[in-house]
């Protein structure tokens, strides 16, 4: 298939963001502290796509379930604030504390909203670890998986995660060759130059009322 | 006969082509820093292209694509989705023949024989039960394997999102495609019209996932497209793209309330693979 196959793209997105969520199921056990990246992203992948075809309100696609499931339990998971961050680029320096705290809200609004709807896609998709290029030390490191779904080629979904005090996090996440905080970094630049922060700022919340006001998922 | 239907067609795309340009004037929206990219100077032409093929989508391809969906049961989708599948390996084995990389060729080429067969025409991919993961390969990938650049982003009336390079592998494809070599000329349109109905079957429910993830939905589905491609030229081990996020993420340490510093990336490979790298297994 030529064309982008944003189906692919959906589920990958889904399990994406469930990864983080299924977090949610262990609150207990912060096993990011000690655990090796590519096996966290493996058994959080697992978890999340239990947990999601045993929730019948997750896979309805309920947002306000899913947005408060990331509120609470995503953060620790997920650097929301680098992901922004880094989408914002050379902006980022500009931007006062207020701004920044605005924008990576609105952004982490947007990509959970966005994602919320993705979850009913989830069937008998696999997680498998491909073969990961880090040096034990590493700091920073890209985990590489394949999604094996019903028919097709794997979906390939990597994520980027740094080490910090409060163990690994994720940064930024690749489905089928897209990163994603690359790809609203255009985006980003563009409503920046035109409109400044605060114009980035408030189409972004424009873009969240859009959603929240529109069909849910 | 063939030749006039194939007249036919090259007239109706033209007329399709010009309509773009009827119904999106005034439609599309233009930014002020159109075409300012490197990467798409072309994009105020883009930008009409791409409305029309939103409107083309939504009037006719959508609906029809949801009617399949409603009247044909999800097993013979799954048949038909394979079968188009099972045609499009006989050009992915050409292509990793082309790129140097037999070992693919040939496992394209019994999933082939496999599926052909024991897959009852294609309807079942029993090869990948086997384990012959699926590839993904085209002649524009070739041609960026060969060390062409994909050139400026071009949006192609009906075909979508491409560059210039791409333009040039998809007329290559064609003759890369087992229907192209079909005797009737009836049997040949009616198989290209169902692979296209097909592929857009398989993404409805997507659909609005993009409409709400795009500030932007031109740029948003325009920088996918071009990272996904050179990903794929790549084969999932793109070399990294040292204008990324490193450079513009400078003032890091205001930032990050915990202070970590990252490190530069070091689990990636700096050289671009050589085209008889033996793949890390299933990469695709």
């Amino acid at each position: 298939m030529r064309n982008l196959p944003i189906g692919k793209i959906f589920i990958a997105a889904t399990l994406a963001l469930g990864v983080s969520l299924s977090n949610a199921q262990t609150k207990e056990a912060p096993a990011a502290q000690s655990t090796a990246p590519d096996a966290l992203v493996k058994s959080l992948s697992n978890d999340v796509l239990d947990a999601i075809r045993k929730d019948k309100a997750l896979q309805g696609g309920d947002v306000a379930k899913l947005q408060k499931l990331v509120d609470e339990k995503v953060l620790p998971y997920v650097n929301f604030e680098k992901m922004t961050q880094l989408a914002v680029g050379r902006g980022w320096r500009q931007a006062s504390p207020d701004q920044r705290t605005a924008l990576t809200r609105e952004f982490r609004t947007l990509l959970v909203r966005t994602y919320s709807g993705a979850v009913s896609q989830v069937r008998d998709h696999q997680v498998q670890l491909r073969p990961m290029r880090a040096q034990p030390g590493d700091n920073d490191v890209v985990v590489r998986t394949n999604v094996v779904a019903g028919r097709g080629e794997p979906i390939q979904l990597d994520y980027r995660l740094e080490k910090s005090d409060a163990g690994w996090k994720i940064y930024d996440v690749n489905i089928l060759g897209v990163w994603l905080v690359e790809n609203y970094k255009n985006s980003f630049a563009a409503e920046i130059n035109q409109n400044g922060i605060d114009g980035l700022i408030k189409s972004l919340t424009e873009r969240n009322r859009q959603l929240e006001g529109g069909k849910k998922a | 006969m063939k030749s006039a239907i194939r007249f036919v067609r090259i007239r109706t795309r033209l007329a399709l082509v010009a309509s773009a340009f009827v119904l999106a004037t005034g439609c599309a929206v233009i930014p002020p820093d159109s075409g300012t990219s490197p990467i798409d100077p072309l994009e105020t032409y883009n930008r009409h292209v791409f409305e029309f093929n939103e409107r083309a989508d939504r009037y006719v391809l959508k609906p029809v694509a949801e009617g399949y969906t409603n009247v044909v049961p999800e097993p013979v989708r799954n048949c038909v989705g394979n079968i188009f599948g099972n045609l499009a390996d006989v050009g992915n084995a050409l292509n990793n023949l082309l790129q140097g990389k037999p070992a693919d060729a040939a496992s394209d080429l019994c999933r082939v024989a496999i599926n052909s067969t024991i897959g009852l025409l294609g309807c079942f991919d029993v090869a990948r039960k086997a384990g012959l993961t699926k590839s993904n390969e085209d002649f524009g990938q070739t041609f960026g394997r060969w060390g062409v650049g994909p050139g400026p982003y071009f949006v192609l009336p009906l075909f979508g999102p491409s560059t210039i390079r791409d333009t040039f592998g998809r007329a290559a494809d064609v003759y890369a495609d087992p229907i192209h070599y079909v005797e009737d000329d009836a049997a040949q349109l009616g198989g290209q019209s169902l692979r296209v109905v097909d592929t857009r079957a398989q993404l409805l429910r997507a659909g609005q996932l993009l409409d709400g993830a795009a500030l932007d939905k031109y740029r948003f589905i325009r920088d996918a497209y071009l990272q996904r491609r050179r990903n794929l030229v790549f084969d999932g081990n793109p070399p990294r793209d040292r204008d990324s996020d490193e450079e513009d993420a400078v003032d890091k340490s205001a930032a990050k309330p915990d202070g970590v510093e990252s490190k530069t990336k070091s689990v990636e490979p700096k050289e671009e693979p050589v085209p008889d790298q033996p793949k890390p297994s299933p990469t695709r």
